[in-house]
């Protein structure tokens, strides 16, 4: 068994761990490491061939690939190292990580400082349980996405979309675009879960109809699919009888959801927050294991990848840091917690001694409101909504006003006189 | 294909349907010195009825006295551990757990645990205490339970498709895709017609399960019916692993079921299941809303912190019930030399290898002559599982063979080699795959494996990824390549 010893080992080859790799190197550790499971770096930026990307980031409107290229170039010019086609089986509370591949075997690598990048992974038709046969025809939209952009294979041309993720969405157009007729994207919630840009060039833009507060309670066929039944919901998601619709397709995409891969997370004893399926992090995106750090889609869900590269530099630059053992223990520790219409927030603890830069999501769209945390900032907001995550800085000024052990973050009505924008 | 123009074949022995009975049988037989074909309908064995098994080994109390089931039960129980060990399949006896969640309840278990006495089957009676310290995930409702420790847990599928490849290295044949469609009897020869052949057996063993009695009606034998009992299972993440260690059964509360389980496979995963209702149609493969309610409400009833959200799959069987309600395992009365292998339900998967053995007695007592093999070979050896190994073992297994440390499936860790090893015996589809080397099978139900998966079956099978299928003919996963459908105007 070949051993190895690293300061920052990043797991994970797409847009967060190679902006993580970047900026520990930055940070001035010397030997960094990225292990990625596929053939290139990029992650799933590599099946996006769309465009929408780095808006924020560039200024410039990339496709996945490209904004991925960006990254990876960036990486080519440094001594990054970078393992290819190997997967990581384990990681250890001690650091140690154990990684496979053809060439070299099993791998040990013992990593001052690990960087947890591995994505997130798409619910399927089991975990949403919906009733009828198991033909063949049924995929999760990212899979079709990497049949059709990566293999060059159309599923099928009659398709029907359950879920209006962004990727679903996304796939509407694909699909439209290659020749098949998207029958309908079909949605259980009252508001697309997209992007409200992607469901005006990705639906409206070729008449493919979105229904609303509905979804699929039948699946049609013996061998391959023939048809799915749709029926509109009740407020608690239960189908309302009588309102059931046929609708004949060869092919079901499920957009229903993202889930963070944090297996190899778990089995090295990093505790996780039950609504992001992610790691508990402090402001230095630190897990509770020390030296085990975590960014992008494996610590919660983004709806930008532009946000994505810029929480994964933080953790990079922290996990160097921790790599050099220059970071300080903090003397006073706030806990965060989400209030009124908050659904999440990221990082679950700070310190009040550096700028902390919060992400989260509400959990259901509001308008006219006040963004406010914990009463050292507060940002009028026209609207919120679930698809669209908040992100939001606290100087190391505002956080020294912060009494108490606790911080909340919430979403409250604007006041007429109004608050500070 | 008209019948003239099919290819002809003599066998002495032809078996009709590669479930775990068929391919039990065909093991059995393959001791001794006779030419034996296995016919199957689908693409692969294992693919009916025994595919959507709960893989319970039942442990020989539930049966009522008097019936086959109670007489092939548990010693086909206590051939499991031999059986798994030869065929190098999972097999794990994690013991059987019947709960009382009432005094009236505990009387059944009294019940259940007399049986075991009398049947010679290990019982133990346990008290609440005692049970909460064996299972303290388990309703703190509990009032007692009687605890079978040999019970046990197979992957039904793995355990068929090990029996056929024994049977076929001891010199078995098999046909897949090669559903019977038309019976016929000259003097003592049975015919047996399929798409492609046209097979002359001396004698037929009938394992068809849910069409048992259409085969036996082609050769004019219509004296028994199966009747179709549906069962839906939904199976969890493996994160759930140890939530119970045994095989959790309430008391039933009818006489056609055992009740809803909680099942901790032998893969690890947990599974709940499964329903028993009466369906009218053989290709009732459905699941409901309605089945899964109640279902989940059933077992919370037993192990209250079942969380639905950790379900990654879904699936439903039809069990091959007989009018009779016990097992047919008897000579035709009108046909010679046709023999029924029919009703096979549960415990159908445990009297499974103790029908197989008794099946020379029962045709030596017919006046066939058996001639046992010097060169049987019982042993087969299974795929290597790569998961299972040490870090060492890994390590050197890699040198060996570079394709070991490739990873194709991601969530149960499943390598190339294996997928093609799983080709080579006979895997031809991503069921088949996912069944006999579990890539495909975890959390993400092949999200990203499968594209992966479709590209190793396309190369090792050297037809086109279009042609790949999901479990045979008619369940292609891809229509066309990109830009095809330009310009055809779909409509």
């Amino acid at each position: 068994m070949k051993r190895s010893d690293v300061d920052v080992a990043v797991i994970g080859g797409g847009p967060a761990g190679l902006a993580a790799a970047l900026a520990a190197r930055n940070e001035g550790a010397s030997k960094v490491l990225i292990i990625e499971r596929n053939h290139e770096l990029g992650g799933i930026l590599q099946q996006c061939i769309h465009h929408g990307f780095g808006l924020h980031r560039f200024k410039a409107e990339l496709t996945g690939p490209e904004y991925a290229q960006r990254f990876i170039n960036l990486v080519k010019e440094t001594d990054i190292e970078v393992l290819l086609e190997t997967m990581v089986l384990e990681v250890r509370d001690d650091r140690t990580i154990y990684a496979v591949n053809s060439t070299d075997g099993m791998l040990e690598i013992g990593a001052k400082a690990v960087v947890l990048a591995m994505g997130c992974r798409e619910r399927t038709r089991g975990a949403l349980r919906i009733p009828g046969k198991r033909p063949a025809g049924i995929f999760s939209a990212g899979t079709a996405q990497r049949y059709l952009n990566i293999d060059g294979y159309i599923p099928g041309k009659k398709a029907v979309i359950l879920g209006s993720g962004d990727i679903g969405l996304i796939m509407a157009r694909r699909l439209a675009l290659e020749g098949a007729q998207v029958e309908a994207v079909v949605e259980i919630l009252p508001y697309a879960a997209g992007l409200a840009r992607n469901v005006v060039q990705c639906l409206e833009d070729f008449d493919i109809p979105l229904i609303l507060q509905s979804t699929v309670v039948q699946i049609h066929g013996d061998d391959r699919l023939e048809a799915v039944t749709i029926a509109k919901v009740d407020e608690n998601w239960k189908p309302i009888p009588g309102t059931e619709q046929k609708i004949e397709c060869d092919t079901l995409l499920l957009s229903v959801g993202l889930i963070p891969e944090n297996e190899l997370s778990r089995e090295a004893g990093v505790a996780l927050d039950p609504i992001t399926n992610g790691p508990k992090v402090d402001d230095t995106l630190m897990t509770s294991v020390p030296g085990v750090f975590a960014c992008g889609n494996v610590l919660h869900v983004h709806d930008l990848v532009d946000n994505v590269s810029k929480e994964a530099e933080r953790a990079g630059a922290f996990a160097g840091r921790y790599a050099l053992q220059q970071q300080a223990d903090a003397a006073r520790r706030v806990k965060v917690e989400a209030g009124e219409n908050i659904r999440y927030v990221v990082p679950h603890e700070i310190s009040l001694d550096k700028p902390v830069e919060f992400f989260m999501r509400v959990q259901r769209p509001e308008q006219n409101v006040v963004l406010d945390l914990g009463g050292l900032r507060t940002v009028k907001k026209p609207s919120v909504r679930p698809s669209e995550m908040l992100n939001i800085t606290l100087t190391e000024e505002m956080l020294s006003k912060l009494e108490g052990d606790t911080l909340t973050v919430r979403i409250v009505p604007q006041k007429e006189d109004g608050v500070d924008a | 294909m008209n019948r003239e123009e099919k290819a002809k074949k003599k066998v002495q022995v032809a078996i009709i349907g590669g479930g775990i009975m068929g391919t039990l049988a065909a093991r059995e037989l393959s001791r001794y010195d006779l030419d034996i074909l296995l016919l199957e309908k689908e693409a692969e064995v294992g693919w009916g009825t025994t595919k959507a098994n709960s893989g319970i080994v039942h442990a020989g109390i539930h049966e009522d006295p008097g019936t086959l089931k109670a007489k092939y039960c548990f010693p086909g129980n206590q051939m499991f551990p031999q059986l798994c060990e030869e065929l190098d399949v999972s097999f794990k006896q994690n013991g059987i757990l019947v709960v009382a969640l009432s005094e009236q309840e505990m009387e059944t278990v009294h019940m259940y645990y007399q049986r075991g006495l009398e049947r010679g089957v290990p019982v133990r009676l346990l008290s609440r205490e005692e049970v909460l310290a064996q299972e303290p995930n388990l309703t703190p409702d509990v009032v007692g339970a009687v605890f079978a420790p040999e019970g046990g847990s197979v992957m039904p599928f793995e355990l068929a498709a090990a029996a056929m490849e024994n049977a076929v290295a001891n010199g078995a044949e098999l046909m897949v895709d090669s559903p019977v469609l038309s019976a016929w009897v000259e003097g003592t020869s049975k015919f047996l017609e399929t798409p492609t052949h046209v097979i002359e057996a001396d004698l037929v063993i009938n394992a068809a399960g849910l069409f048992t009695d259409e085969i036996a009606a082609m050769f004019g034998d219509d004296y028994f019916s199966i009747n179709p009992r549906k069962g839906e299972e939904y199976l969890f993440d493996l994160d759930l692993e140890g939530l119970v260690t045994s095989t959790v059964f309430p008391v039933p509360s009818g006489p056609t079921s055992k009740g809803i389980l909680v099942i901790p496979t032998s893969e690890g995963n947990l599974m709940i299941g499964p329903t028993s209702d009466n369906v009218p149609e053989r290709a009732d493969l459905g699941t409901s809303y309605e089945g899964f309610d109640r279902i989940f409400e059933q077992t919370r009833r037993l192990v209250p912190s079942l969380d639905a959200r950790k379900i990654v799959a879904q699936f439903a069987g039809l069990r091959a019930a007989s009018d009779r309600g016990d097992f047919i395992i008897e000579f035709s009365p009108t046909v010679p030399g046709l023999f029924h292998l029919a009703g096979i339900e549960s415990p159908g998967l445990t009297a499974a290898p103790a029908i197989a053995a008794d099946l020379p007695r029962m045709l030596e007592e017919q006046g066939y002559k058996l001639t046992p093999k010097s060169d049987f070979n019982p042993r087969r050896e299974g795929i290597v599982r790569f998961r299972l190994l040490s870090r060492e073992e890994q390590d050197e297994l890699i040198r060996q063979n570079p394709a070991y440390g490739r990873i194709v499936c991601r969530c149960e860790t499943v390598t190339e080699a294996e997928i093609v090893d799983a080709i080579k015996r006979g895997a031809r589809t991503l069921d088949g795959i996912k069944f006999r080397a579990r890539a495909g099978a975890g959390r993400c139900q092949g999200g990203f494996c499968q594209p992966v998966i479709m590209g190793l079956l396309s190369r090792e099978l050297g037809i086109p990824v279009e042609e790949v299928t999901k479990r045979g003919a008619g369940t292609e996963q891809i229509y066309f390549a990109a830009k095809e459908l330009l310009g055809k105007g779909v409509s």
